[in-house]
């Protein structure tokens, strides 16, 4: 039987690309920054949220959405530092997408924000692809996992803003090769910017706070002058 | 693991260009993947099968062209290939290159239909 060709042309994953750039876009009229949080599963996010809520909390409104396969565990650890956390449980779905957000959000009646945290399920290679519509993507590798994810995980470096390298107070005693491993991150990401914190003792946590700070001060001066 | 979700959506996506052309009859798929896309090939063939059952495209081909990672060159202004997906650099100038030209498609080329 003869057949003939479509041509079609269509990204798949557009419609998450559609909905996540509404988001974007609906963030920034409402002058929220919102971060996106990816890495491996125990590589230590929640605890460095936890410490970043209480950081910001004190100055500004803040909030998080947690995503885990199951229990609401994170997001009652993450009540520590501010009431405003909401689970999001994906049952089987290996990580969030965007429409997983604007449902969480509709549902959520949480009032103006100064900083939304994404916190994405635990894994290095679905949450590559879906855009959520923050205006940051952070990489969390610790310290304990060794200097070669990048290298491992090319792709979810790449597609984020900023590194953090967590628990860096046990960095000595892992053998953590630190100059491997900003070698290995500016290599999937020339010029990516690293931050190095240990959410447990606190260093290094004001500095990404800091960071965190500026991008909401500019991003609001541009808002202001449009 | 996000292949499935990855094969459900390109299911929707085809099914709605279907749609809008009074319905075709899908013989074969033919899929753009970037080699940074984040998506596994095989994990995506294995799951289009499983994807496909129940649906107007149960038995449809899929079949995939790799796209290779390019970086534009800031140093030669050149299209090139970097020496692998760890060493985003020009592979001559040795230059690290920040802007990704051709890898992250995962975009639906072509339908081949029943003519």
């Amino acid at each position: 039987m003869s057949t003939r060709m479509v041509e079609v042309r269509a990204k798949v994953l557009k419609q998450n690309d559609l909905l996540a750039r509404a988001l974007r876009e609906r963030f920034q009229s409402e002058g929220t920054c919102v971060i996106g949080l990816v890495s491996s599963p125990g590589s230590g996010k929640t605890a460095f949220l936890e410490k970043l809520l209480k950081t910001l909390a004190r100055d500004y409104r803040v909030a998080a959405l947690v995503g885990d396969l199951a229990t609401e565990n994170d997001a009652a650890r993450l009540q520590r530092a501010t009431p405003n956390v909401k689970q999001i449980t994906t049952g089987t779905i290996c990580h969030l997408d965007a429409q997983m957000v604007e449902q969480a959000l509709a549902s959520w009646d949480v009032g103006p924000l100064d900083f939304l945290f994404i916190e994405n399920v635990g894994n290095l290679v679905c949450p590559s692809s879906y855009d959520l519509g923050e205006e940051f993507r952070f990489v969390l590798l610790s310290a304990t996992e060794g200097e070669d994810k990048p290298l491992k995980y090319p792709t979810i470096f790449n597609s984020s803003d900023a590194a953090i390298i967590t628990k860096m107070d046990i960095a000595d005693a892992c053998e953590f090769d630190l100059a491997a491993a900003r070698r290995n991150i500016e290599g999937v990401r020339p010029g990516m910017k690293i931050f190095e914190v240990s959410s447990k003792t606190g260093v290094g946590m004001n500095v990404v706070a800091d960071f965190l700070v500026d991008q909401l001060t500019n991003s609001r001066e541009v808002l202001a002058a449009q | 693991m996000h292949e499935l979700s990855i094969a459900l959506s390109m299911i929707d996506e085809i099914i709605e260009q279907s749609d809008a052309r009074g319905g075709l009859e899908v013989e074969a798929v033919h899929l753009k993947l970037g080699v940074f896309s984040g998506v596994d090939r095989s994990a995506l063939v294995f799951a289009w099968e499983l994807a496909c059952e129940g649906t107007p495209l149960a038995g449809s081909r899929l079949v995939i062209t790799t796209v290779p990672l390019l970086i534009h060159c800031p140093q030669c202004n050149q299209r090139r290939t970097p020496p692998s997906v760890y060493e985003l650099c020009c592979p001559d100038c040795l230059v690290p290159a920040q802007d990704i030209i051709t890898g992250r498609e995962i975009e639906i080329e072509s339908l081949e239909v029943a003519a």
